[in-house]
């Protein structure tokens, strides 16, 4: 099946010079939720303002649901649903005439029923004849999803749905996403927190300075680049660690009841069976083993900031050579 | 999808709303003013002029106590339709929804006009408790109405669009044209002027504008009335140009 969204080569480069997007590849198949991760400016919301026709395209193309964005314009916003970063609503209109509006905009018959049901699915409906200034931030973060879902799109966008939102609410947006998903809505959605992509993701693409470092299963991602963490509890406390066992870099609870090891799951060989054994050596006595996978987010500081140093050795050679 | 007619009758309609809303201040501020001016103008100042080539001084300044709230209305009414979106980011629902330039120029300049036209029709119908009127031409003055409505509407679309700040959006209509209006004969007739000011007014487009106007009450014009059609008729097309050029550029609008 042919992707819902595919951007190729996509470049966007604003009036004042800066260089947003510098060739970005990406495929989204329908259904799935992908998290697109990165730091602030990376070139998230102008890849979502670009697909959306907000923002121009300076080159490559964007197709939704097989339709150009730029020649096709039409049919492809037909498609999308974007809830924007900021919390932009009319102060002083009903939520459900808001929510109408938005459907009506995209060309949708006029259908009360429909409205009733979006504002149902993000529990709206006990609010739905106040206007926006009466709402708090998590209610009206809510009354842009409803209207961004007022017309049906098969594809979402989500920009940083959780950017400055308590802890709380968070969730209570995470469970809207899971509802979405349930319903097979295909969702994009933007964060730097590394925690939502990895509660909310099916594959996650990390973005940095306007290129795509990498798109992959979250799952994956996370065996292919996860480091592991091997918790060894022990019988007897050590004081100190012995000579002999320096060079694994293990660290020693302040008790002395535990040991860690950090090791990577993708090397040839995770040196544990050596552990173990120079243990036993020493006549240490292993009461229970664990293993942590570290979290995407090391993954991702890592993926970022080995990006970023590599611009800057670029950076000093081109320096070097001038 | 070619047209997409139920977006701009989603907007005209959103924008509508604002007006129903606000139909204190949209509806009661401009009888005030109206009778204000009756007042000024009508009873102070006509009871010195009595009449102006044979209409009474009240009903002389009808049609130009009109087309002045008609003009100003339908340049702030559109201006800030626009603006306050793009002030608050609610235009990014507009540039990304299948809405092509005209349809959103249709939904917002339509309900700019159509408010400027309720309140001119509400002006006439106050003007009448206070002076007698007889209309010679109602076709014609309808047709001059609503082309004054849409190409101010229009104008005020543009100014909003424009507009990067409160200040400016108040620049154009508080500077350039409240003066034009005042000075376009709105409240006398170009050939009370001295010698060479009848001319200088000749090159205030809003003469023409007025002169036709009150042709269609009176049968009585400054310039003759195929050149205010002219005008009129001028003026809207080159609003309906800069309209066009700004969605084709995405200029001030998409980044």
């Amino acid at each position: 099946m042919a992707p819902i969204l595919s951007v190729r080569d996509l470049r966007k480069r604003y009036d004042n010079g800066f260089e947003a997007l510098r060739g970005v590849d990406l495929d989204v198949e329908e259904g799935e939720i992908l998290a697109l991760l990165g730091p602030n400016g990376a070139g998230k919301t102008t890849l979502i303002s670009c697909a959306c026709g907000i923002s121009t395209i300076t080159s490559g193309s964007i197709r939704i649901g097989g339709h150009d964005v730029v020649r096709d314009w039409r049919a492809a916003r037909s498609l999308v649903g974007l809830v924007p970063q900021e919390i932009t609503l009319e102060s002083f209109e009903k939520v459900r005439n808001t929510v109408a509006f938005s459907r009506g905009l995209f060309g949708k018959r006029r259908d009360d029923a429909a409205v009733e049901r979006v504002l149902e699915q993000l529990s709206l409906r006990d609010k739905a004849d106040g206007t926006a200034i009466t709402l708090s931030g998590g209610m009206k973060r809510r009354v842009l999803i409803a209207k961004a879902l007022a017309h049906e799109p098969r594809l979402l966008f989500l920009d940083e749905p959780t950017a400055g939102v308590d802890v709380e609410l968070r969730r209570d947006m995470w469970r809207v996403v899971d509802d979405l998903r349930r319903n097979g809505v295909t969702i994009i959605l933007t964060t730097h927190y590394i925690e939502e992509a990895e509660a909310l993701a099916d594959r996650v693409a990390v973005i940095n300075r306007g290129r795509i470092l990498l798109v992959e299963e979250k799952e994956a991602l996370m065996r292919r680049m996860g480091r592991k963490v091997l918790h060894i509890d022990l019988h007897h406390p050590l004081s100190a660690l012995p000579e002999r066992l320096a060079r694994f870099g293990l660290q020693l609870s302040e008790d002395g009841r535990r040991l860690a090891y950090v090791y990577d799951t993708k090397a040839e060989r995770t040196g544990i069976a050596t552990l173990l054994a120079a243990l036993a050596e020493e006549g240490i006595t292993v009461a229970d083993l664990d293993t942590e996978a570290s979290s995407l987010e090391d993954i991702f500081v890592d993926l970022v900031q080995g990006d970023t140093d590599e611009e800057g050795r670029a950076r000093t050679m081109a320096e070097k050579a001038a | 999808m070619i047209m997409n007619p139920r977006a701009v009758a989603a907007i005209y309609r959103q924008e509508m709303g604002r007006f129903f809303r606000t139909v204190w201040q949209s509806l009661v501020a401009p009888v005030i003013s109206t009778s204000l001016y009756f007042v000024v103008f009508g009873a102070a100042i006509g009871g010195r002029i009595q009449e102006v080539e044979g209409v009474s001084y009240g009903a002389f300044i009808v049609p130009g106590l009109i087309m002045l709230s008609v003009m100003t209305q339908g340049i702030s009414n559109a201006a800030f339709g626009i603006y306050m979106p793009k002030f608050i980011g609610t235009i990014f629902e507009i540039l990304s929804a299948p809405v092509s330039a005209f349809e959103a120029v249709l939904g917002y300049v339509g309900a700019a006009a159509t408010k400027a036209l309720v309140i001119g029709l509400i002006i006439l119908g106050t003007a009448t408790l206070f002076v007698d009127l007889q209309i010679r031409h109602p076709v014609w003055m309808i047709a001059f109405l609503l082309l004054t409505c849409v190409s101010f509407s229009l104008m005020g679309f543009i100014i909003g669009i424009w507009a990067r700040n409160f200040e400016q959006l108040q620049l154009i209509p508080l500077l350039v044209v409240t003066p034009l209006i005042f000075l376009g004969g709105s409240f006398y007739s170009i050939s009370m002027l001295p010698g060479i000011w009848q001319d200088i007014a000749l090159l205030n487009p809003v003469v023409y504008l007025i002169s036709g106007f009150r042709w269609s009450f009176f049968g009585l014009a400054d310039v003759p009335v195929g050149v205010s059609l002219a005008a009129i008729a001028g003026f809207t097309l080159i609003c309906l140009v800069v309209v066009w050029a700004i969605f084709r550029t995405g200029w001030r609008l998409r980044r």
